[in-house]
């Protein structure tokens, strides 16, 4: 039935790739995120301190004997004491001079006073951190500008965000792990809904049209609330062409009864001989259409039945018994001889009318097409699964049909003149499914047409 | 332009025996280049830690040339490709020397924590700068303990102190700036017996070997700032030497060492640095004649002098001036 179905993609896989794939770039944007802010509050830390030095370096600034001196105190330096010995360098400017200090060291000129300008600079490969400050001394000569730039490696600094980035990474992977888990959940938990739906729909007989009354969650409400419009419309309907079947093939019976009683009136009264012929033969035609009103009749009350349908114990041998019985005079006319090979005790739960109806129509088939002076054989076996087999020494199917010929009015071609309606087998077919079993139609390796029912 | 290179070629050991070392030494032979040492520590401490290195590795030589601590740190400064390792007892010139990208790092070295700066800078001694007296001429004077105690014996008894003092002279010693920088940054007192030992006329010296061998000779009666090391070792032969150790603030500082970054062996300066190192912590005085490490929860570790940046804070060029000053005023005075 999917065969026929378009797909397009998969809801569970769909869901399940959305929510890791946004577990996924949370995990990533809680990575970038907590790396940065780290970076920066790392970065925070080590310019608070080199400000702190330079400051201390800077306060010490003094003019004696008219020459700026700086006489910063052992804590300026020892502050930047880090656990990775990070490396310190400093240099002093007055205006353009270096007063003390490392002369490659670069200040920037245009730092206002009492105010701190940090930046980044390499020298021999290694990343420096730098903090400047300015101050203005007051000389006799006017004013004198002092400039105290501190640096300092960041080997601490980056051992210090790398082990942060591997926490966090850690982190926004078990985050990530633990959102996919969470979402394969998510995603199996909604589609098993529909997983559940799609069974209870599938389990249902052909005939079982009933709306679905199991819980669905509300998102698929609407779609189960067509659903059950859609099969109780088809259900209307189909119960609406078998009453009016039933119903017709039960007005058609009455006048074709006192039809035929007028025919068979006329012909004990007629004597020309082709009036005679025209006369059975339109008794003929009588009684195949009420026969074949009898097995509409028939075939609706199955499907009446199998909608309400009881399931007492049913003895199988005694039923196929007296059917036997009862067709054996039927049989006696043609030279027909049944073999009976029954199970003493073959039960079943089952409807006993429908089952009966089923049987006859079989039997029936059975003695209307083997030929005259053979045998017909009832057989009732247990293993593997209980079934009845009714089988003749006729012609057999012929092997095109043998898939076709359970429809409804199909007729074998090989059926010569035989009345018939071609609803037998499909009668047989449906009260073998409403058992939860099945027919199958063969042909006998010795010659002869063979009809099991399993149940 | 042959002759030219012959000339150059003719001329460099001359350039090169042009500095005047103190000791110079080759120990092994290798058909290779020498592994060079400059070092501030009397060949004498280190001939038994060379030979066991030596001994340890084939095909090695070891050339170890001495000279003093501002001298070291002049001459590598100049030419840092000349010398594979470096020890010195000036632990701030060696820590600049580190932080100014002269040394490159030996990695994964069992070694503690507090006695290593960088990866790079590695102490292997702890020696504590000490009083030394002779005995003989301090006769019936009673022993100083303290700093204290010495600025009240010169003072009472001037005239048996006078021109019989002797001090580092700070300008020419590294080792004596180190201490004496240390000494005042821990207390006014330094500079109070600076004042009375330049009243006394005292002498000044470049380092602690020629002030031990005038202590013993009987010049000198009392040697302030004597590397404690050097002293015990003479006063163990010569029973006139007493090695005191103030008790106010004993100042100890720890010899260290480093590998050039611009070595050219520098292979075989690793693995000297390695063995040093193994040797101090194995602290066998037969291969290993200097005072090992001292653990950093002792009370004398306590005023080890930590290798830590701020150890650059009297090498700034005005710092330096001002305390030179400050010093030469205290000492020198009318000289």
């Amino acid at each position: 039935m999917t065969a026929n179905v378009i797909v397009s993609g998969s809801l569970r896989n769909r869901l399940a790739l959305i929510l890791t794939g946004g577990a996924a770039l949370l995990a990533v944007v809680l990575f970038v995120a907590v790396r940065v802010l780290a970076t920066q509050v790392a970065q925070q830390g080590q310019d608070n301190i080199l400000n702190a030095s330079m400051s201390s370096v800077l306060d010490t600034a003094v003019i004696r004997d008219g020459r700026v001196t700086l006489d910063f105190p052992y804590s300026s330096l020892s502050m930047l004491n880090t656990q990775a010995d990070d490396r310190v360098f400093y240099a002093i400017y007055e205006d353009g001079t270096l007063l003390s200090g490392y002369d490659w060291l670069v200040v920037p000129r245009n730092v206002a006073p009492e105010s701190t300008a940090f930046e980044n600079t390499t020298f021999n490969g290694d990343q420096l951190r730098i903090a400047t400050g300015a101050r203005v001394l007051i000389g006799s000569d006017g004013p004198r500008n002092v400039f105290v730039s501190i640096a300092q490696t960041q080997d601490a600094l980056s051992s210090t965000l790398h082990a942060i980035s591997r926490n966090v990474a850690l982190l926004g992977l078990g985050f990530f792990l633990m959102s996919s888990a969470l979402a394969i959940w998510a995603a199996s938990t909604t589609s098993r809904q529909m997983h559940r739906l799609t069974t209870s729909v599938t389990r249902r007989g052909p005939q079982d049209l009933s709306p679905v009354t199991k819980p669905v969650p509300s998102e698929m409400a609407p779609l189960v609330a067509s659903l059950n419009t859609f099969m109780s419309r088809l259900d209307h309907t189909l119960t609406q062409s078998e009453d009016f079947i039933a119903e017709a093939a039960h007005r058609i019976r009455t006048p074709l009864a006192t039809v035929r009683s007028h025919a068979e009136a006329t012909l004990q009264r007629v004597d020309r001989e082709d009036n005679r012929k025209s006369l059975q033969a339109m008794v003929r035609a009588i009684d195949e259409s009420s026969r074949a009103a009898g097995q509409l009749l028939d075939h609706a009350m199955v499907t009446f039945r199998a909608e309400n349908l009881e399931m007492p114990r049913v003895d199988l041998t005694e039923l196929l018994q007296e059917l036997v019985v009862s067709m054996t005079p039927v049989a006696e006319m043609k030279d027909i001889t049944f073999t009976m090979k029954l199970d003493s005790s073959a039960t079943l739960h089952g409807d006993p009318i429908l089952l009966q109806n089923a049987m006859r129509n079989l039997i029936d088939n059975a003695v209307k097409y083997a030929p005259s002076e053979t045998g017909v054989c009832v057989e009732i076996s247990k293993s593997p699964t209980l079934s009845v087999s009714v089988y003749d020494d006729g012609q057999g199917f012929a092997p095109d049909e043998i898939e076709t010929l359970s429809g409804r009015f199909v007729r074998g071609k090989n059926m010569g003149n035989k009345v018939g309606s071609g609803l037998g087998l499909t009668i047989a077919q449906e009260v073998a499914v409403v058992h939860g079993g099945k027919m199958t139609l063969s042909n006998r390796p010795e010659g002869g047409a063979c009809v099991t029912l399993f149940f | 332009m042959r002759y030219i290179v012959l000339l150059i070629a003719l001329f460099f050991p001359v350039f090169g025996f042009s500095q005047e070392w103190e000791d110079q030494q080759t120990f092994g032979s290798s058909d290779q280049a020498p592994l060079r040492i400059l070092s501030s520590t009397d060949t004498s401490f280190f001939a038994p830690i060379i030979e066991d290195f030596i001994a340890s590795y084939s095909n090695i030589a070891v050339e170890y040339v001495v000279t003093g601590t501002a001298d070291i740190d002049r001459i590598f400064r100049a030419t840092p490709e000349q010398f594979d390792v470096v020890i010195s007892s000036a632990m701030d010139l060696q820590l600049k020397l580190t932080n100014d990208g002269f040394a490159v790092p030996v990695l994964d070295v069992e070694h503690p924590d507090w006695a290593q700066w960088g990866d790079s800078l590695f102490a292997f001694t702890s020696e504590p700068a000490a009083i030394v007296i002779n005995r003989h001429a301090l006769s019936d004077l009673p022993t100083p303990s303290s700093r204290q105690d010495l600025i009240e014996l010169m003072r009472k008894h001037p005239h048996r102190f006078q021109g019989r003092v002797g001090t580092y002279d700070v300008r020419q010693s590294g080792l004596g700036y180190l201490f004496a920088t240390q000494d005042a940054r821990a207390s006014e007192t330094y500079w109070r017996l600076m004042e009375v030992m330049g009243r006394m006329d005292a002498q000044l010296y470049c380092c602690s070997g020629q002030m031990i061998d005038d202590l013993r000779e009987g010049d000198l009666l009392l040697a302030y700032n004597v590397l404690g090391s050097y002293a015990r070792n003479q006063a163990e032969i010569s029973d006139e030497l007493m090695v005191i150790l103030p008790s106010d603030f004993p100042i100890t500082m720890m010899r260290t060492v480093l590998v050039s970054a611009n070595a050219t062996n520098p292979e075989h300066a690793e693995s000297f640095v390695r063995h040093l190192l193994a040797l101090q912590t194995a602290a066998d005085p037969l291969t290993f004649p200097l005072p090992p490490l001292s653990g950093f929860d002792d009370n004398i570790a306590q005023r080890t002098i930590n290798l830590n940046p701020a150890l650059m804070t009297y090498l700034d060029q005005m710092k330096r001036d001002a305390f030179i000053s400050e010093w030469e005023n205290a000492i020198v005075q009318d000289k």
